[in-house]
């Protein structure tokens, strides 16, 4: 019956049944950052006043500040670190709970167990490591007791080390799950005939099981990417202060409102984001892969 | 992530045969180095946690770090009374509230949107690509510029309006994307079928999708109530006076130093418990009574 409605009737269906999302994407979404793409824009009395026009003066300031540059390699610097973790573990632990757990009830199970901690919020877990990794936290105690070390290593909590294990801690699930939902539907007979056909274990991984996992892997990427690029307050906690990325940045330009140069920050941020997530989704169609 | 919950059992299903590891017989030396792996994994994601739950639980002379001081619930009590530590209650309530109204709203509205994207239409691209942008946009930013807007338009932040809808551009585009997945097991031909029989296609909504796909919106219900309850840096422009939970944490962490701390991060993952164990409740009872209804 469906497949009998003309063109234009299936496109309306289409959008009758979009168009909730669309109202709540567009006074959400596309206002907002067309309201920050208009402020980048405006001269300020840099007390908060805005004053509508037209001028380029904070992007010349943004772009001519060495700044600029140093909070950017910071940004991506965390980020590919972020990323490298995530999904190295992301990867091999999918890979032990779909292809080798024996036990369905058990994969599933294991599974469950590292989609827990997700559940409590980030902050939470983000202060989780100072028991650990503080001054007098376990580590230190464990190593001075050791005799491994003579001062507590201070490097641990408020460093980048921490800011990138904090990472790892929150995000990893974020490559797990995808990476882990594209490998189970791959067909286990066509891993059999390729062992059949004299595979080693390596070929099946390289040829079979890496380039079927992909829009796992893309989706993953997108998740990490965006949040550690979004990201100020895992920067902010758990360097101390010390570390800085663009967001924190514009989270300090934001407190003194300096709204221009915050906002022209931030559409430069947006555009870099969109630069990395569409070179993505250039090489693997997402929707086409999920709705397959 | 919690979408899977209700995707694993199809998902897996198929996996019933061998896997690379052969089924029976000698596992190969890459199970043990990846099964420690695991352990590992595991361990540092839970070690942490551990400890604060542990430290929560210690008496008045409590601090952030190991040996722990004695026991007592003095910093649970110190979370909800004392004015120091800010309005715990009037957050968590509010972040309750809000958290609630954002599950409903996602629910609602990714199942219509999974619904739209099952067939190509003119202009799904624009909608696709809008929908990621608002998933990947730094919330911070959408954040501001949220805010900005409700003060150009002369309207006043708050919980309920602004961060409401700073909270959806977040969890819409994840419920859709799950929605994808637990719709990419639908076959349409039980649509036709349900056409075939005479059904309306709001019967067909009704009686057949929403039955089907009914453990897959739980899973979206799900994720719709945990990234709201955690929302943070979408609503830090948008909550107006009234501070959301995630806030209130982000405030304490800057201003109290005591195991108090460590009390609300036991407390909010008690809740989360709470919430998390009901909704797969939910998902194991309606498959039990499908199977039983299968049966019979």
């Amino acid at each position: 019956m469906q497949s009998s409605q003309t063109p234009s009737r299936a496109n309306l269906a289409g959008w009758l049944y979009v168009s909730p999302l669309v109202l709540v994407l567009v006074p959400f979404f596309v206002a907002p950052i067309l309201v920050v793409l208009a402020a980048s824009f405006f001269a300020t009395d840099g007390f908060g006043g805005l004053t509508p026009g037209f001028t380029l003066a904070s992007y010349i300031e943004i772009l001519h500040s060495a700044l600029t540059l140093k909070l950017y390699l910071a940004t991506i610097k965390f980020t590919v670190l972020a990323w490298i973790f995530t999904l190295i573990i992301g990867f091999f632990v999918a890979y032990f709970l779909v292809f080798h757990v024996r036990n369905q009830l058990l994969a599933i199970g294991l599974f469950l167990l590292c989609t827990v901690p997700f559940w409590t919020s980030n902050i939470i877990r983000m202060i989780s490591w100072i028991p650990l990794l503080g001054k007098e936290g376990l580590i230190n105690q464990a190593l001075l007791a050791l005799g491994v070390i003579r001062q507590p290593l201070e490097v641990l909590l408020f460093s980048d080390l921490a800011v990138v294990i904090a990472y790892v801690h929150q995000l990893t699930i974020f490559m797990i799950v995808p990476i882990f939902n594209s490998m189970a539907r791959i067909d286990k007979k066509l891993i059999e005939a390729a062992i059949d056909a004299g595979a080693s274990r390596f070929d099946i991984m390289r040829l079979i099981v890496v380039p079927m996992s992909k829009s796992g892997i893309a989706l993953g990427t997108i998740f990490v990417v965006s949040i550690v690029m979004g990201d100020f307050f895992v920067v902010k906690v758990m360097s101390g202060g010390g570390s800085a990325s663009v967001v924190s940045a514009f989270y300090e330009d934001v407190g003194v409102l300096q709204y221009p140069n915050a906002a022209a920050s931030a559409v430069l941020l947006t555009l870099v984001l969109v630069a990395i997530v569409s070179l993505i989704l250039r090489t693997v169609d997402i929707r086409q892969e999920i709705t397959r | 992530m919690s979408a899977v919950l209700a995707d694993t059992p199809e998902a897996i299903a198929p996996a019933s045969s061998k896997a690379i590891a052969p089924s029976r017989g000698q596992r190969p030396w890459t199970f043990y180095v990846l099964a420690t792996l695991f352990a590992l994994y595991v361990l540092a994601l839970y070690g942490p946690m551990i400890c604060i739950y542990v430290l929560s639980f210690q008496d008045i002379r409590g601090g952030l770090v190991f040996p722990m001081k004695g026991h007592s619930l003095h910093w649970f009590v110190d979370l909800f009374t004392q004015v120091r530590t800010g309005d715990v209650k009037g957050s968590f309530d509010r972040s309750i509230k809000l958290a609630v109204i954002v599950t409903v709203i996602t629910v609602v509205i990714s199942f219509l949107a999974g619904l739209g994207f099952r067939r190509r239409f003119w202009g799904d691209g624009v909608v696709f690509y809008m929908m990621i942008g608002s998933l990947v946009a730094p919330g911070l930013v959408l954040g501001l510029g949220t805010g900005l807007l409700f003060q150009a338009l002369g309207l006043n932040a708050s919980w309920y309006t602004s961060a409401l809808g700073a909270q959806l551009s977040w969890t819409l585009p994840f419920g859709v994307l799950v929605m994808f997945a637990v719709m990419s097991r639908y076959n349409r031909a039980w649509d036709e079928a349900a056409y075939d029989l005479g059904a309306s296609r709001w019967q067909t909504i009704w009686l057949v999708i929403v039955p089907v796909l009914a453990p897959g919106i739980v899973a979206v219900a799900l994720f719709g109530f945990t990234l709201s309850y955690d929302e943070f840096a979408r609503s830090l422009q948008t909550a107006g006076s009234l501070n959301t939970l995630p806030l209130e944490i982000w405030s304490m962490t800057l201003n109290v130093t005591s195991p108090s701390l460590y009390a609300l991060g036991t407390v909010t993952t008690i809740i989360s418990f709470i919430v998390i164990g009901a909704s797969l409740g939910t998902i194991v009872l309606i498959q039990k009574r499908r199977g039983r209804a299968a049966e019979g």
